[in-house]
């Protein structure tokens, strides 16, 4: 069974009296492991599908199974639960806290977890090193370079060990010897097992992925 | 890190924010603080002037006829049938229901004497229950302790020319003056007081009495009840209430409790309002860190508890401070507000938790909504991700 099985899945908006049909029935298959990035141009429905697949945003049509999970059919909380538990997520603008110091950031996942005090600061500590961080732990945000805040918001992301790790334009406010360097510390986080789920507008950053999802008007158009 | 340490860390980078919103609760509490204890104090000021004026219930016999003064000058009056009260009588005055209330009944006989060829009132006491009543009374000398011993007034001892320690002769009999009373202002300066039986002899009315004094003034008391309740115990006497100054004063200060409430009521609206618009205006600026908070997995739940335990450690510190800086207020304010100015600040235990409660309650319904929007925001809005 593939991680995440995406079936006619469809997404309208209402923009004062015009529908806009962002997706339009997309079918999609991801397998456990892989590196996905999702193309397209400013306006194709990428970072609409992305937001939907994480749980974020309720499609007007279509079903997401995710790890055997039908996400969308999760009553309640549930599906905050789900995300806190299964996902991770990078944003493009990293939406780092800026009262909290980089280990902190790390650890925010964790603060509604009931892991012990000393098991979340060692499990943001053992994140922060995986992203080349760990002696940056007591910065705030804005002492950080914008790469050094990439890696605390991919740290933050795979602190509570996710199944899918889901990123929104992660270089996209980063220089390019930058965002190489992102690029790379993603491909070896898959490598080390984790599956990752990208959007981006840079024809570069598909090179480290396995497959490109290429979108259009709301529409997939084919895989690379 | 848990759930408070976002509020904590908030509370700290916000520093100038909640600093603002602090204050503005913390005036509000303090006005609220400085009202309720000035008019506390204000009470326990009056409760023991209460006290202090002596007798609030006036035994006096009964007649048939109109008393003809005014102001305290008298013109004489039609009375007939005029019954006296008997001193056995009294007895059962300590009879009555409420009889714990009473403090002291001073019963008194009056008539004219002639000292010195000028006719001078004479009043018979029993001095240790008239000093308890009466003691503002200020004595040059002592008090009378023998039956051949009197106490005069100020202005009858300047009229009769008389000093403490000197003698003077009444119906035949020589009396030597123990003590001259200060001036009080007051009939009593015009008088001459003798212990009660010897005035009884003096003026022929053994085991009679012209007026009683009862001092059952006090905080609480039901002086009207205890007024019947005498009444049915002496159905021969008139038993009246001396009320209207006091009762004049309550009416003040009931008034001034009223204007207290309504400005509470005013000054707590306005802080609601502060604390509302203060805590939106977080909210709003916070939609993208919400936005994180709802994308990484909190629950609707966890917003809430992060927004209203901002809100709880501001409203406890603007309650402390507020308690404060009220009572300081109504500290300096009591001596400008009280006619005494010996009159204490009541610190009372309820208003201290009652503000803190207060500001408490205020900040966290006050910040209900806010945390109620941030709580359904969509993340994908907060993060502007579409």
């Amino acid at each position: 069974m593939s991680l995440i099985e995406v079936r006619d899945l469809a997404k309208h908006y209402r923009l004062g009296d015009e529908t806009v049909e962002a997706l339009r029935g997309v079918d999609l298959t991801i397998e456990a492991g892989e590196f996905i990035t999702i193309m397209g141009q400013s306006g194709s429905g990428k970072s609409t599908l992305l937001s939907v697949l994480g749980g974020l945003n309720h499609p007007s049509r279509g079903s997401v199974q995710m790890a055997g999970v039908d996400l969308y059919a999760l009553a309640g909380e549930k599906l905050a639960d789900f995300r806190s538990t299964k996902l991770g997520f990078v944003f493009q603008s990293f939406n780092l806290i800026p009262y909290l110091t980089a280990l902190e950031n790390v650890m925010l996942p964790l603060a509604i977890s009931p892991m012990k005090g000393k098991e979340k600061r060692a499990a943001a500590g053992d994140a922060l090193a995986r992203v080349g961080l760990a002696a940056k732990g007591d910065r705030l945000p804005n002492a950080l370079s914008g790469g050094e805040q990439e890696r605390v918001a991919i740290a933050r992301a795979i602190v509570n060990r996710p199944e899918i790790l889901f990123a929104d334009e992660p270089t996209g406010n980063l220089d390019s010897t930058t965002s190489l360097e992102m690029m790379g510390l993603f491909r070896c986080l898959n490598d080390a097992g984790q599956t990752v789920v990208m959007v981006t507008h840079n024809p570069e950053n598909c090179e480290f992925s396995d497959r490109t999802i290429r979108l259009k008007d709301g529409l997939v158009l084919g895989a690379a | 890190m848990k759930l408070h340490n976002i509020s904590f860390n908030n509370l700290r980078r916000r520093k100038a924010k909640m600093a603002f919103l602090t204050v503005g609760l913390t005036v509000g509490i303090a006005t609220i603080v400085t009202l309720v204890t000035l008019t506390n104090s204000m009470s326990g000021d009056i409760e023991r002037k209460m006290d202090e004026f002596g007798a609030n219930i006036l035994i006096t016999p009964q007649q048939k006829g109109l008393a003809m003064n005014y102001g305290g000058i008298s013109l004489g009056g039609v009375t007939f049938d005029q019954k006296e009260i008997l001193e056995a009588d009294l007895s059962r005055i300590s009879t009555i229901k409420n009889r714990g209330n009473i403090s002291a009944v001073a019963p008194k006989v009056l008539g004219g004497v002639s000292v010195a060829g000028r006719q001078v009132l004479l009043v018979g006491v029993q001095f240790d229950k008239e000093l308890k009543l009466k003691q503002w009374w200020k004595l040059f000398g002592e008090a009378p302790r023998t039956a051949d011993e009197l106490l005069l007034g100020s202005e009858a001892a300047r009229v009769l020319n008389l000093m403490t320690g000197d003698s003077l002769e009444i119906e035949g009999e020589r009396f030597k003056v123990s003590g001259v009373l200060e001036q009080t202002g007051s009939q009593d300066d015009s008088l001459l007081f003798a212990q009660l039986k010897v005035a009884q002899r003096l003026l022929h009315k053994e085991g009679r009495l012209n007026l009683v004094e009862v001092a059952a003034l006090c905080s609480g008391c039901p002086i009207g009840d205890m007024v019947l309740q005498i009444a049915e115990k002496l159905p021969d006497a008139k038993v009246s209430a001396i009320q209207q100054v006091v009762e004049g004063r309550l009416k003040a200060l009931d008034q001034f409790r009223r204007f207290s409430w309504a400005m509470a009521g005013v000054v707590v609206f306005i802080g609601s309002l502060i604390v509302f618009v203060t805590m939106m205006g977080s909210v709003n600026e916070r939609t993208t860190e919400i936005g994180v908070f709802r994308a990484i997995g909190f629950r609707r739940s966890h917003i809430m508890r992060i927004i209203l335990l901002e809100a709880a450690v501001v409203g406890l510190l603007a309650g402390l401070l507020g308690y404060g800086v009220g009572m300081g207020g109504a500290r300096l304010a009591l001596p400008f507000m009280a006619e005494g100015k010996q009159v204490a600040l009541v610190w009372d235990g309820l208003v201290a938790f009652g503000s803190l409660g207060l500001s408490l309650g205020l900040a966290l319904v006050a910040s209900l909504y806010p945390a109620l929007h941030a709580s359904n925001l969509d993340p994908t809005e907060a993060l502007r991700a579409l």
